[in-house]
């Protein structure tokens, strides 16, 4: 039996492969075998490491040295100075971008620092379904200290120090929001999580819940302490099953161990959580919906204020929190305030959770520092644009915010600069588009979601958005015209200013920034009848290049709707009156002799 | 379980936890075993991390190689659903996307049994908050 003593890890991903890293790797099972070593050193091709513009990446475990721009011709130096020296190759470890420092292992680099684990510190690590685990990895400690050692003004100082925003999208700060609920008087209050998730793409919530719902019921009890609330409501949507039933698991077991109930850890501090469904209305996310439609009431917002923190739940002072939020919570406790803050921008502190979802390599869940920029999340996290094509916009914020452009690939991402840039932070998807991507249809994609969870209690958002959306159809048909893009600049900031909930005073966002960022594109659209991008299938015509057609009859055979002709080994042609446009003939032709116009 | 009615109490709690993990991590104990996390959020259970769960727990039983498969949240690689981890005792955790039943089988034959690396391994590139 091998018995590997060191192990040899090449990137495999697509932008490492694409240069030559297979390449690599059997140029180091060559010289290995050379060196008798076979046996001993295995060679490992890997998944991406996020990092392509520095590949492709060499990693040597268990010295944890990190090789980056590795040649195949690099592969016989590293062998013979680190692996028999054991001398690390010094010209080929990353340098520091700031210090020009090179940097020996792994560890060392800043690159993993562009990925913190705050929120979901425990997802991936424990068994959300057994409290021992989350106990283990300090877990309820943070309620501990604070039920025994610290006052609730302590702990909000604490919170508010910490400079923690809500995650759900506003950015309102949460020890702010805990103080004025706690300076409410009355005889009861709530604590309420906010755990309906609507933003198309966005998924941090559930995967919260799903892989740590301890952290979620131990920062909610913590909030209760801080506010003098006994009770705590988590409003959540009845399409996250199993979001719910770990939920309810955990609730059981805080219970049976005591840490949810009467008395907790022997002080007199009672908290009891009970979960209230929602029907997955978009609207339900806003607070004052949100609180109407636990009350059984419809979930509409209404004005504010008076505010939750003042008459929320049943009447009664109510802080809402989003999932997000609630999970920094037990670390700011345990590592303090200052840790927190240490991390992040001025104004916004600690990390964010983002749902990278889109024409991207590596789509998944990211948590990141604020202040890191969209280059850093698309190159050295997310391993790129898919199919190496053009990056051309990433849309953050979902159906209220906005695109943003090449031009901010390097703008430090926190609250403050996506609202400047036209978007905003929501609750974290992030959506990347490629050069294929055609911005109106972007647009009216969110403004078709809006409509669908418009709740219609409000004339602008009701009425206006309907409007909206049909002038972007109009558009998209190609019968739209100049004036149509100015109706549709200023249909959108009546709706803005005059609706009522954050739904309506948002949902043009998409419009107005695509509008701001790729007036082109809609100018295309009106004044020459076409799509830039070559999505709106009114605006696009398939026709074949006689002179590249070779006559090999894939397009014929692949019609649905035989609308191609022509004869074998000649030109063929499309009748352009049964062309629906499907455009399967543009994928399968092999000489590019399909053209879009 | 008895209700946990103090600090003291859950200190105490946390550090038998924190010693039976590292039990399991660590090389040189008899009671050390392989142990496996299976990535099962709603995105990996739908990609299919249930099967594979059942399918290593049934063929490390069926082999007779001492273990714990325990299912854990999201670990973000969502386009290599499933994902698992894999802890040889004594070594650093190594995470493997896209698995497959013939994926599962291969890793079982080759990493468990032998030691050996196979291609695919997802690099974790995040700072965690204890270290």
């Amino acid at each position: 039996m091998a018995e590997y003593t060191m192990h040899i890890l090449v990137c495999g991903g697509t932008g490492c492969k694409a240069s030559q890293s297979e390449l690599i790797k059997s140029n180091f099972k060559t010289r290995l075998n050379e060196y008798g070593l076979g046996d001993e050193i295995q060679v490992v091709l890997t998944g991406c490491f996020g990092f392509c513009e520095k590949g492709p990446i060499v990693k040597i475990l268990p010295d944890n040295t990190f090789y980056t721009q590795v040649t195949p011709e690099d592969v016989s130096e590293i062998i013979d100075e680190h692996i028999i020296k054991g001398r690390q190759v010094e010209r080929l470890l990353y340098k520091d971008p700031e210090t020009k420092k090179t940097v020996g292992t792994a560890n060392g680099m800043d690159f993993y620092k562009k990925q913190i684990r705050i929120a979901l510190r425990n997802c991936g690590f424990i068994n959300p379904e057994n409290i021992e685990e989350y106990i283990g990895r300090d877990g309820y400690g943070a309620l501990g200290i604070c039920l025994t050692e610290k006052s609730p003004d302590d702990v909000i100082r604490i919170v508010k120090e910490s400079g923690l925003r809500g995650r759900g999208g506003g950015g309102f700060p949460t020890g702010l929001k805990w103080e004025l609920t706690r300076k409410s008087v009355s005889d009861q209050k709530y604590v309420v999580c906010n755990a309906d998730e609507g933003d198309p793409g966005a998924f941090m919530d559930r995967s919260i819940l799903e892989g740590d719902p301890h952290s979620v019921i131990e920062a909610m009890a913590i909030c209760g302490y801080c506010i003098g609330a006994d009770k705590g409501l988590v409003y959540i949507r009845a399409e996250y099953p199993l979001a719910i039933e770990r939920l309810k698991i955990a609730i059981r077991q805080a219970c049976e161990y005591g840490l949810l109930g009467d008395g907790i850890l022997g002080t007199d501090f009672n908290f009891n959580i009970e979960i209230r469904y929602g029907a997955g209305a978009f609207v339900c996310g806003e607070e004052t919906a949100l609180i109407h439609s636990m009350e059984g009431h419809r979930g509409e917002p209404s004005v504010k204020p008076p505010f939750p923190a003042e008459k929320g739940y049943n009447g009664k002072p109510t802080n809402v929190n989003n999932v997000e939020t609630f999970a920094n919570i037990p670390v700011i406790i345990n590592k303090g305030s200052a840790w927190f803050a240490s991390i992040g921008t001025e104004k916004s502190k600690g990390t964010k959770v983002f749902a990278l979802a889109g024409n991207i390599n590596n789509v998944g869940l990211i948590e990141v520092p604020m202040g890191i920029t969209l280059r850093e999340i698309i190159y050295d996290i997310g391993g790129g644009i898919k199919d190496g094509r053009e990056f051309k916009a990433v849309q953050t914020g979902g159906p209220s915010g906005g695109c943003l452009t090449k031009s901010f690939l390097d703008t430090p991402i926190d609250y403050d600069n996506l609202v400047a840039a036209g978007s905003m932070m929501g609750s974290g998807g992030m959506i990347v588009l490629d050069d294929t991507s055609c911005m109106v249809a972007i647009a009216k994609f969110y403004l078709e979601f809006t409509l669908d969870e418009s709740c219609g209690k409000c004339t602008p958002c009701r009425i206006g958005n309907k409007r909206l959306y049909e002038i972007l159809e109009k558009i998209t048909d190609g019968k739209g015209t100049k004036e149509d893009l100015s109706r549709l600049r200023m249909l959108s900031n009546v709706i803005k200013d005059t609706s009522l909930c954050g739904l309506g005073q948002t949902s043009p966002n998409p419009v107005l920034s695509t509008l701001d960022h790729f007036y082109d594109e809609y100018l295309a659209h009106v004044t020459t009848s076409s799509c830039p991008a070559g999505q709106c299938k009114a605006l696009v015509h398939y026709t074949i290049d006689a002179e590249h057609c070779t006559g090999c009859t894939l397009c014929f055979r692949n019609c649905p709707v035989g609308a191609i002709s022509g004869e074998k080994r000649s030109a063929h042609y499309i009748d352009q009156s049964l062309c629906i446009k499907c455009g399967v003939c543009f994928e399968k032709c092999k000489f590019d002799a399909v053209l879009i116009a | 379980m008895n209700k946990i009615k103090n600090l003291a109490d859950l200190k105490k709690l946390q550090s038998e936890v924190q010693s039976k993990i590292k039990l399991r991590e660590n090389g040189n104990h008899p009671e050390s075993v392989v142990q496996i996390k299976v990535s099962m959020a709603t995105c990996g259970i739908a990609s299919g991390a249930k099967e594979i769960m059942t399918y290593m727990i049934d063929e490390l039983d069926h082999q007779g190689i001492d273990s714990v498969v325990t299912q854990t949240g999201c670990m973000g690689y969502c386009y290599a659903e499933p994902t698992i981890e894999l802890t040889i005792p004594g070594q650093q955790p190594v995470v493997y996307g896209f698995v497959t039943k013939t994926k599962a089988h291969e890793i079982i034959e080759k990493h468990i049994k032998l030691n050996e690396m196979l291609d695919g391994i997802i690099p974790v590139t995040y700072l965690l908050i204890d270290n």
